[in-house]
């Protein structure tokens, strides 16, 4: 099996195998991130350009840790300080960027499908590092990532979405992984951020959406928190006491999940507003796993595109290992 | 004297449909004859009209010629130029221009500008409101006395109900029509297309049918409140073709046009191109049906494109969607041809219907294919 595609911009056109490759490609490279010594040689000489358009910490770190683990060099744009300020368009901000010959494009901006533009005018792979609202494709595979180590699998669970759907792109790139390997989805919050047309943005997943979280958490294999973008609150104008009192995951509410239930936030976290504390710190919490995890995925995805790797390669993950067993015994 | 031979006249007003050959002097129709019974005059030129339409002249409803302040984008003579290489023989272009042709001066400008360089008739529509701003009638009488021919604050609805009656009132007075972009700000608010299953997948922000349809409502029944004569521009959902049609049976004097966008295209079309942003946006299936059965059955009065000009320069920034991005399809080069014959029939009732409707003649060449829907969006 290899991939087949070239960029890396959503998960809905995917395939279940591809999806799996995928995730079996960053099962060697969470192993790197336990060793002492966690840099390879792998894309060493190749350059990745970060372009975050929209402000961003976790996910900008991430990407940059696993290009520097896999030996690549990194070129950062910050959004703040660079000629968009000035005026200049999109393309040409990219263009020049790419003039500068990088491997490889990893992008984030705040307008949906501006990945989807952008890869349409370059001919080097284009990693969508999320989309205005529209999908979130390497937060995505961490989480699956996640739930896998956690639960064994990914397939046929039932998985809990709580707070704003419509603004969220790691919702969305979940609903078309996930539902692609049997997973039913239970889609919850205030129901201006939960619209019925989310049940049909997925055709062959079954989605509803409910608007009391008891009901939400009745049975639920995985609950996956997003954050209440405060920001948004704005939009439509919500009181944070309401959405506490109706929508907060607590310790009580949590109980109505199956008992091994995981729970999941891509961060960052509002202690006290969609999550308590004892939530986001108890054993059933994936949220520090889940950011390991994505710097995994994120060397696989950057290798699989750049290297444009095979599974019938030794993976240079298990290649280090033999290596270092061979250092070992001199 | 020119005779167009061969042709398949069709004339929605008189109702022709048929095999006729047409004598010209001038600028005036002399007769219309059953195919080769008209004798050919001493040195009359001869033009075969084999395989084509000739219709007469078609009226763009709703243009944006950009002049005065945005020359840039579009000016007169480009505008009308490229209006005459479509079809058209007059054009009625929107008051937003910089400034506002809000004043009998601004008028005046127009139409003088058209002497020197328009290649077809311009028919000024005024500003209901100065500055368009939705609140102080603008000089309504002064500027129809200069040529306006109705009244509008396109590219927005008239701000408020208040207002939009007393432009009502005094548009009845002064028998003009006036012509409302509907659409209720607030709920539009940020959209970039339709709110649907679509909008909703790709994540980007949709505005309601009910944006447009409620302000329709709203005008229709003030409409009757003044006795206007109201046109609905660029119609886009069911629910407002559906008022329009409650509206015609109670007598009121309404009409409404749809562009060829919303009933050849639908919001599932979208694809992250912002070739297909527009203002109303791509409606639903529901909606492009429903416009389609309106057009049949007579509901819908016009077509046309709502062409708007926009630079060149323009291109890249438009390229992304987002709500500070130029809507694209407005910039298609001229309305787009009859592939219905629905549309021919809505234009010659357009025309019917207008004031100052006259005889121009255009020969449509459906053979070429250059009047491909894609090749206008492109």
């Amino acid at each position: 099996m290899s991939i087949k595609f070239r960029d890396l911009l959503a998960l809905e056109p995917l395939t279940a195998d591809e999806l799996s490759f995928l995730l079996d490609q960053s099962k060697p490279f969470q192993e790197i991130q336990k060793h002492p010594l966690k840099k390879l040689a792998t894309l060493r000489g190749k350059t990745v350009a970060l372009a975050f358009f929209e402000t961003s910490t976790r996910t900008r770190i991430s990407f940059g840790a696993a290009a520097s683990r896999l030996g690549a060099d990194t070129m950062n744009l910050q959004a703040e300080a660079s000629s968009l300020k000035k005026g200049e368009t999109l393309l040409d901000t990219v263009f020049n960027l790419n003039a500068m010959k990088p491997d490889c494009l990893v992008m984030r901006h705040a307008a949906s499908g501006a990945t989807d533009y952008v890869a349409r005018h370059l001919d080097i792979p284009v990693v969508n590092a999320g989309d205005g609202t529209h999908e979130h494709p390497s937060q995505g595979l961490l989480d699956a990532l996640t739930i896998r180590d956690r639960l064994g699998t990914i397939k046929n669970l039932n998985v809990t979405i709580l707070g704003d759907i419509l603004h969220s792109r790691v919702a969305r790139s979940n609903i078309h992984l996930m539902g692609k390997f049997g997973c039913k989805f239970t889609l919850c919050g205030p129901a201006m951020w939960v619209p019925r047309e989310l049940e049909k943005i997925a055709p062959g997943t079954p989605i509803r959406c409910v608007y009391r979280i008891e009901e939400a958490l009745d049975g639920a294999d995985v609950i996956m928190m997003l954050r209440v973008q405060t920001e948004r609150l704005d939009d439509p104008p919500l009181s944070a006491n309401d959405y506490v009192l109706l929508y907060q995951l607590n310790a009580v509410r949590l109980r109505r999940a199956s008992p091994n239930a995981i729970v999941l936030h891509p961060g960052p976290m509002n202690r006290g507003i969609e999550i308590t504390p004892e939530v986001a710190d108890g054993p059933q919490s994936c949220v520090l796993e889940q950011v390991t995890n994505g710097v995994a995925v994120r060397m696989a995805i950057l290798y699989l595109l750049i290297s444009g790797a095979t599974e019938s390669g030794t993976h240079p993950a298990l290649e280090v290992k033999s290596k270092e067993s061979a250092n070992a015994s001199d | 004297m020119l005779l167009i031979k061969n042709g398949r006249v069709i004339d929605p007003a008189s109702k022709t449909d048929a095999a006729l050959d047409v004598l010209l002097d001038g600028e005036k129709i002399k007769e219309v004859g059953l195919a080769g019974k008209i004798a050919s005059p001493q040195g009359a030129e001869i033009l075969d009209a084999s395989g084509l339409i000739v219709a007469p002249g078609f009226i763009d409803l709703h243009a944006h010629l950009r002049e005065p302040g945005q020359e840039s984008s579009e000016t007169i003579e480009t505008g009308t130029r490229a209006a005459a290489r479509g079809g058209f023989t007059a054009v009625c272009c929107m008051p937003n221009t910089k400034p506002v042709n809000d004043n009998a001066s601004v008028t005046r400008f127009i139409v003088d500008r058209t002497k020197v360089g328009g290649s077809v008739r311009v028919w000024p529509i005024g500003a209901a409101s100065v500055g368009s701003k939705g609140e102080a009638i603008a000089e309504i009488a002064a500027m129809k006395e200069a040529g306006i021919v109705a009244v509008s604050d396109d590219g927005k609805p008239i701000a408020t109900a208040k207002l939009a009656r007393q432009v009502m009132d005094y548009c009845r007075s002064l028998d003009l029509p006036v012509i409302e972009h509907s659409e209720d700000v607030s709920l539009a608010a940020g959209a970039v297309m339709r709110e649907g299953v679509t909008s909703t997948r790709l994540g980007l922000r949709g505005m309601p049918a009910e944006a447009e349809s409620v302000c329709v409502a709203r005008d229709l029944q003030l409409a009757e409140l003044t006795g206007a004569r109201l046109h609905v521009a660029h119609l886009s959902a069911k629910a407002s073709l559906e008022q329009v049609r409650w509206a015609k049976s109670r007598g009121l004097r309404v009409s409404c046009e749809v562009t060829p966008h919303h009933f050849t295209l639908i919001d599932e079309d979208v694809q992250y191109d912002s070739k297909f942003k527009m203002n109303p946006p791509l409606a639903a299936r529901q909606d492009r049906e429903a416009l389609l059965a309106g057009l049949a059955d007579g509901t819908v009065d016009g077509s046309c494109a709502a062409r708007a000009g926009v630079e060149r320069c323009g291109v890249r920034q438009r390229a992304v969607w987002g709500s500070g991005i130029r809507n694209g399809a407005g910039a298609c080069a001229g309305t787009i041809g009859a592939e219905r014959a629905a549309f021919a029939d809505t234009h010659g009732r357009a025309i019917h219907n207008w004031p100052g409707a006259s005889a121009g003649h255009r020969t449509k060449d459906r053979r070429k294919p250059a009047r491909r829907l894609d090749h206008f969006l492109d």
